[in-house]
């Protein structure tokens, strides 16, 4: 399918035999996420500094320390032990995971943001963001070699509207015609987004089947959305 | 079946698991049935689909599915025996079976120190080349034998400041020769033989002028783990590097993965050397009070200890018998 050529989704087959699906992550949200951690690391910094400024040579080697930590482990820490998310990616909603989708090994954890060294050269990620808009999962080359994706969190439960209640009023009718896979999905997704879409939009999709339907602009589209609840199941 | 019955039937269970994965982000236990839940949920996933059920229902499994998995499949790894195994075991090992590159990386390291070492003792403008004038001019006074500037100036305030100094840039210093590797191994090439060179310079220069006596003793202490995990910490670049330029038979991808996971091995064990090292250039190797012959014997002692961990490390029978257990 084209769809498959220019969708950001992810497939994994998994041990159950079935597709899982993941939205993938592209560089604007993860640069931005990292803007977040850099600016979060360099506040950190800043405070300990103002406290550890006061207490001579051991407070500056502490000073050091922490420098050491906040470049190296910081990323590490976060995303082993908080779900793949750093606090930036938490608050883009994306996190790290593996390849086939599980939650992050330690050891993928301290690769890939070893390798960042080597995406950030020669400055500002530039290697990085070539090798991401190579590959079709994004990865920059730290991913790669810790065989890491960077994916959308889905909605938690609750966020995602149920079916029934998102479809317009209308009196079930069998289609008049038989209905494949494909255009049983369009049909019932015509109907679900009929409070997004534009009302002309709407009633252009639903002229398409003219011929079927043997009505046009609004009794075409209250005809499909009868069919819609039809084909969900109600009689 | 219609999908509202389909949602009927089950929309019980799947608000269950739906809270019970609420929980869990709140770390709460997993329940016993899990397993045969997920399973279940991921068949009537798999049904929806094949049905052409409506994309907005689809995504609500797909989203539950997604975050069951991650719990499904946490990788829950034994910690106890981890760290001993790690140093019997794994580094030594993972050391060894890049013993070529370990090779190279000494080669580039080495060649260039030997040779600077001896141009610098017998040339004394040698130097200038590699270091400008400050520099020489202050690394002189530093190891001059006269003034002890080392273990006049080094209080024990100052030597905390020096461990803390030494783990941000050695350790920062190993990590980039290490992660710039994956650019066709340039970087840690090129770290080795500018390193290697730096230092040969300094010690052939410090020994003709007769600074031999303060320099040997300091270096040799820690040096038997800086310069190791050094050479150890470009070894893995390359082999990283390589990994790419020369995939054979598999993927660049796929040799990539699997030249990082060997790879972490030896990086690991080399931070851990960088702070052994670092602790003994702090406290250790400026300790002027101690005297040279102890030092340099310490030192000597040092460097057999690492070589021959390294040499004989993780081939005993009690090594054998514990290997199944993790193969990267």
């Amino acid at each position: 399918m084209a769809e498959e050529r220019l969708d950001t989704a992810y497939r994994v087959e998994t041990p159950e035999a079935i597709d899982l699906e993941a939205r993938l992550a592209g560089p604007v949200p993860r640069a931005l996420a990292y803007a977040i951690d850099l600016a979060l690391r360099i506040l950190i910094w800043i405070s300990c500094l103002i406290v550890l400024v006061w207490a001579g040579d051991p407070g500056i080697g502490l000073l050091l320390l922490i420098v050491f930590l906040l470049e190296w482990i910081y990323p590490v820490a976060f995303e082993y032990w908080a779900d793949g998310q750093t606090p930036g990616k938490r608050l883009f909603g994306i996190a790290v995971v593996g390849e086939d989708l599980h939650p992050l090994t330690f050891g993928s954890a301290v690769l890939r943001n070893l390798l960042r060294a080597a995406d950030f050269m020669p400055f500002g990620h530039a290697i990085g963001l070539v090798a991401m808009t190579s590959n079709r999962g994004f990865q920059r080359l730290g991913d790669l070699a810790a065989g890491t994706l960077v994916i959308h969190r889905p909605l938690p439960a609750g966020q995602v509207p149920e079916t029934a209640a998102a479809l317009p009023d209308a009196p079930p009718s069998p289609p008049p015609f038989p209905v494949t896979l494909d255009e049983r999905l369009a049909i019932v997704a015509l109907a679900q987004r009929h409070a997004s879409l534009s009302k002309e939009r709407q009633r252009e999709l639903a002229d398409l089947l003219r011929g079927p339907l043997h009505a046009e602009g609004d009794v075409a589209l209250a005809r499909l959305h009868g069919i819609a609840h039809w084909l969900l199941g109600e009689r | 079946m219609k999908q509202l019955e389909f949602e009927a039937r089950h929309a019980g269970s799947w608000a269950a698991l739906e809270a019970t994965v609420a929980s869990f982000d709140a770390r709460a236990a997993g329940g016993e049935r899990l397993p045969e839940q997920y399973r279940a949920l991921c068949h009537q996933l798999a049904v929806a689909r094949q049905r052409g059920y409506s994309p907005d229902l689809l995504e609500r499994l797909n989203a539950l599915v997604l975050r069951l998995h991650r719990h499904v499949y946490r990788h829950r790894s034994r910690r106890e025996s981890i760290l001993l195994r790690f140093a019997l075991l794994d580094f030594p090992r993972g050391v060894r079976e890049q013993t070529r590159f370990v090779a190279a990386a000494a080669a580039l390291f080495l060649l260039p120190a030997i040779g600077f070492g001896l141009g610098c003792h017998w040339n004394d403008d040698l130097i200038y080349g590699l270091m400008d004038a400050d520099r020489v001019r202050e690394m002189e006074r530093m190891y001059d034998g006269a003034s002890r500037a080392i273990g006049l100036r080094r209080e024990s305030d100052t030597d905390a400041f020096m461990f803390a100094f030494y783990i941000r840039h050695n350790i920062g210093i190993a990590f980039q020769t290490f992660a710039t590797g994956i650019l066709v191994a340039v970087g840690p090439a090129l770290a080795l033989v500018y390193n290697g060179a730096v230092l040969g310079a300094v010690a052939g220069h410090l020994t003709a002028i007769g600074s031999g006596d303060t320099f040997w003793p300091f270096v040799i202490g820690h040096g038997a783990f800086e310069l190791t995990a050094i050479v150890l910490c470009g070894a893995a670049g390359l082999r990283l590097g390589f990994a790419w330029l020369l995939p054979g038979t598999r993927s660049r991808r796929a040799a990539l993965r699997r030249a990082g996971g060997s790879c972490l091995v030896i990086v690991y064990g080399a931070t851990a050397m960088l702070v052994v090292a670092a602790f003994l250039e702090a406290f250790w190797s400026s300790k002027e009070s101690l005297g040279s012959m102890p030092r340099i014997v310490a030192g000597a002692a040092a460097w057999v200890v690492v070589l021959g961990y390294f040499v004989l490390g993780g081939r005993s029978r009690v090594a054998s018998r514990a290997e199944p257990t993790n193969g990267a």
